[in-house]
């Protein structure tokens, strides 16, 4: 399969990128592209010109300091997977990282082209979403309450480039998912997190986008067990139905994630 | 059109392409180089696996002025002086293909989790070989092939 034609630069640095991308707002950022380009070969995206990032070595770092983890965007899925900070600070982060695609992916593939495109069976929302991790661009800084509008659509300006994301460390976290044994999307997946700031739970695959559910927060304030979670189910009026499983299965492996992923908090 | 440079089984080639060229294409058409695979041409298969900067990625889903610059290594690159690579060994030794087409995929795959890993369990390769499919399903003796490699290349 081949795309329709585009011009390809490599960016030499992020405020090259930034110039070339305010004079052509057609321009797609190009970093993994294992998203972006199965899209393009389909042709259902067709940007005139892709301008590369991936090279770019200040956009490509993992920093551990005091309590916060700092990722640039262009790190690779293997390489937060592989990173003993990651491990020490956040070993649900590594572990939800080394989970994802398959290890050719894990080696192009980037958390800011993850949390970028928002795709609603994405890992990396969830684990935003749950740790409510700030996301830095070229702009400003957004907190990811704010940053996931709904499917395949963030707070993200034209022309707007994440930079780099910042985890506070949590007390304890968790991410289970059910993947789909093809494309390893999960078909829900549960990140659970205790910070200072209180519990979250964001399910990622099974809805249009990355949501909270807060009936498992609060069951899970009171006690912090699988057994808590193990009856509350998400409502599945909303949830996706494909060829893959219903909202009602989905809905069901909610709970099912939510579980394991609260044990595994506890084991961490 | 681009003109694009990179080094491929340790030789410079350089050649002029369209921006849209995907490695994978430039390295069968204009290198002639048809041991790299298309099978599913949708990043689900891995037949298509060679190794960019020492990382093996599926050269369907990239495009050829990514690896502009890049060492790129492919099946043909393994075998030195007449002599296969341990990991093309092992496969030969275990029969671990049947109609060998995802094969060079599968090789280049498991020489990139050795470099990674050691020595692996079967378990552990069963994960890495996730990005790889054999329609004749024949994994039980990909995976011994590979397990038999990695012991091997780890006692060397």
């Amino acid at each position: 399969m081949i795309p329709y034609q585009f011009e390809y630069t490599r960016a030499k640095s992020l405020s090259d990128a930034q110039a070339m991308l305010a004079k052509n707002p057609d321009a797609k950022v190009l970093a993994g592209g294992q998203t972006l380009i199965p899209t393009m070969k389909m042709r259902l995206a067709n940007p005139s010109a892709l301008i590369d990032i991936s090279k770019l070595a200040e956009l490509s770092f993992i920093r551990a300091s005091g309590d916060t983890l700092t990722i640039g965007a262009t790190t690779t899925h293997g390489a937060v997977a592989a990173s003993q900070d990651v491990r020490r600070m956040i070993p649900a982060l590594a572990h939800l990282a080394s989970q994802i695609g398959d290890p050719a992916v894990r080696a192009v593939g980037t958390i800011g082209g993850s949390l970028a495109n928002n795709d609603p069976a994405a890992d990396y929302p969830a684990a935003a979403l749950a740790l409510n991790a700030t996301i830095k661009t070229t702009k400003r800084e957004i907190r990811a309450d704010d940053f996931f509008t709904g499917m395949f659509s963030t707070a993200l300006a034209d022309g707007e480039i994440v930079t780099e994301v910042s985890f506070a460390k949590p007390e304890r976290a968790g991410y289970e998912k059910f993947p789909n044994p093809a494309s390893r999307y999960p078909m829900a997946g549960v990140f659970v997190a205790q910070t200072k700031g209180g519990i979250r739970v964001a399910v990622t695959g099974a809805g249009p986008g990355v949501f909270r559910v807060e009936a498992m927060e609060a069951a899970l304030a009171k006690s912090f067990t699988p057994d808590a979670v193990a009856n509350i189910t998400v409502a599945a009026d909303n949830l996706n139905s494909d060829i893959h499983a219903t909202a009602e299965y989905r809905a069901h492996l909610v709970t099912v994630m939510a579980k394991r992923a609260v044990a595994q908090a506890l084991e961490a | 059109m681009t003109t694009v440079s990179m080094t491929v089984n340790g030789k410079p080639v350089s050649a002029d392409i369209e921006d849209r060229t995907l490695l994978v294409y430039f390295l069968r058409e204009n290198l002639r180089l048809t041991g790299t695979h298309i099978g599913c041409d949708t990043s689900q298969c891995g037949a298509c696996m060679v190794h960019v900067d020492g990382r093996a990625v599926k050269s369907c889903s990239m495009f050829a002025v990514q690896a502009e610059g890049a060492q790129v290594t492919t099946i043909e690159g393994l075998a030195k002086g007449g002599k296969l690579h341990p990991v093309q060994e092992a496969f030969r030794e275990n029969h671990g293909l049947q109609c060998g087409f995802c094969t060079p995929g599968m090789i280049m795959t498991a020489v990139d989790a050795i470099k990674r890993n050691g020595a692996m369990s079967r378990e552990t390769i069963r994960h890495e070989l996730e990005g790889n499919i054999c329609r004749c399903t024949g994994y039980h003796n990909i995976v011994s092939s590979i397990e038999d490699a990695s012991k091997k290349m780890s006692a060397a």
